[in-house]
């Protein structure tokens, strides 16, 4: 990897459990997004039609509609999505940040449909879906300390019955009761910035923690919010820290992606 | 099947949710356990040589079943191949509770479901309690707009997902 080494083999190409990866393509959980798109191939390459799945943080590409394994797969986690000028109508594209991160130029068959895909794909993040369940999160907390009554005790959220283990795939039924988290989310580390050189962020103790304190069971338990007492504080106080925490980390999303 | 390596390998530079250095063994039979740096970062499990800044893989944390398998040990394997297992040494029995912990709950669609978990919740309450909710009405009401297109795009009509008549159109567009 050092410049100047003498040539060697190459270096092996990273492993990913494809298999996996495909299956997952092609199960039936939900889709957030269907429909023919046109890909460039390359910088200078010509567009080619292909049946587009997207699927959580994954976007999965097919000859068409009925092929049973993707062609490929576009990861999303840390793009943006914008209009470009370009030959094409209705075309977009997916932007990566870093020196030479290719930029996926697409291409809709109609104004709705790139329209759709811009909001769809704006949204595809496993980051932004967190922040989004952390918000709900604080917001169950607030309302169930609400309501003008006094807070005996910290409300821990209910315990639902844990995962299912069975292998079999749960069809997800809006009204069904579906499997639900048996703890509430882990926090995310605030302030661990990737080293200078690109090498893992790691210990070799266990005293990596993703939080500032030791993980208690579980965090939502002890207030969350920045002052102690949470017990007595009228309603309308409780409200206005949780939504400072929620514009915080808004605030904090919202400018972590526009970094390069 | 291609993906795009660079952003994955980018990916595995960020800021993640656990770290540790474990023994890892592959799921070939004949394996041998090895020390990996092993780093979870949104739903995928990165895993290093320990001197080496490049991952050497990953493993998308999707349709996976984690399982533990000694007092110290866990290992992962997939929905649809459950004896092709991948092997996870830790250094204590709590060291490996926590990885169980943050890996079960490291998939995008478990987080799907907590979204639609902490909704119904808030319904229940809300639907109960509205006189005392005033002041919490416009903090609601944003996350509930949020919920809302996101549920659209998460649930279609139809059992084939990908049926053209799937996809409602949203309020406003053409």
């Amino acid at each position: 990897m050092a410049l100047g080494s003498p040539p060697g083999p190459a270096i092996a190409a990273m492993k990913l459990n494809e298999r996996s990866l495909a299956f997952y393509a092609t199960c039936n959980a939900p889709v957030d997004n269907a429909g023919f798109l046109y890909k460039k191939g390359g910088r200078h390459a010509a567009y080619h039609r292909r049946w587009f799945v997207l699927r959580g943080n994954m976007l999965f590409y097919f000859e068409d509609a009925a092929s049973r394994e993707p062609v490929g797969v576009i990861i999303l986690e840390g793009c943006t999505v914008e209009l470009v000028e370009a030959a094409e109508e209705f075309a977009f594209a997916v932007r990566f940040a870093g020196t030479r991160a290719r930029t996926y130029v697409l291409a809709a068959e109609s104004q709705a449909a790139m329209e759709g895909w811009v909001k769809a794909l704006s949204r595809a993040s496993f980051d932004y879906l967190r922040l989004v369940v952390r918000e709900l999160e604080q917001q169950l907390a607030a309302v169930r300390g609400g309501g003008g009554m006094a807070l005996p005790q910290p409300q821990s959220l209910p315990l639902p019955p844990s995962l299912p283990s069975a292998p079999a795939p749960v069809p997800f039924l809006p009204s069904a009761p579906a499997p639900v988290p048996a703890l509430p989310l882990p926090r995310r580390p605030s302030a661990l910035p990737p080293k200078e050189n690109g090498c893992a962020v790691w210990s070799t103790e266990a005293t990596f923690r993703p939080g500032p304190e030791p993980p208690p069971p579980p965090p939502r338990r002890r207030a969350s919010a920045p002052h102690g007492a949470l017990d007595v504080a009228p309603f309308a106080r409780l409200h206005e820290c949780y939504g400072q925490e929620i514009r915080a980390l808004r605030g904090q999303w919202l400018s972590s992606r526009v970094q390069p | 099947m291609r993906y795009n390596e660079k952003e994955l390998q980018a990916l595995s530079r960020q800021p993640a949710e656990m770290a540790a250095e474990l023994g890892m063994r592959g799921p070939k039979k004949g394996s041998v356990l090895k020390r990996r740096l092993v780093k979870l970062v949104v739903n995928f499990l990165f895993y290093f040589r320990t001197d080496e800044a490049e991952p050497v893989g990953a493993l998308l944390l999707e349709r996976c079943r984690v399982i533990r398998e000694e007092p110290s040990a866990f290992s992962i394997s997939f929905i649809e191949d459950p004896e092709r297992k991948y092997h996870f040494e830790c250094s204590s029995e709590e060291q490996c509770q926590e990885w169980i912990e943050a890996l079960r709950r490291a998939s995008y669609e478990f987080m799907r479901r907590s979204l639609v978990f902490y909704r119904n919740e808030i319904r229940k309450v809300t639907g109960k309690v509205r006189a005392g909710l005033q002041r919490a009405g416009a903090g609601l009401q944003v996350a509930e707009a949020v919920l809302q297109s996101w549920l659209m795009a998460t649930h279609p009509p139809h059992r084939t997902p990908w049926s053209s008549s799937a996809y409602p159109r949203r309020p406003g567009s053409s």
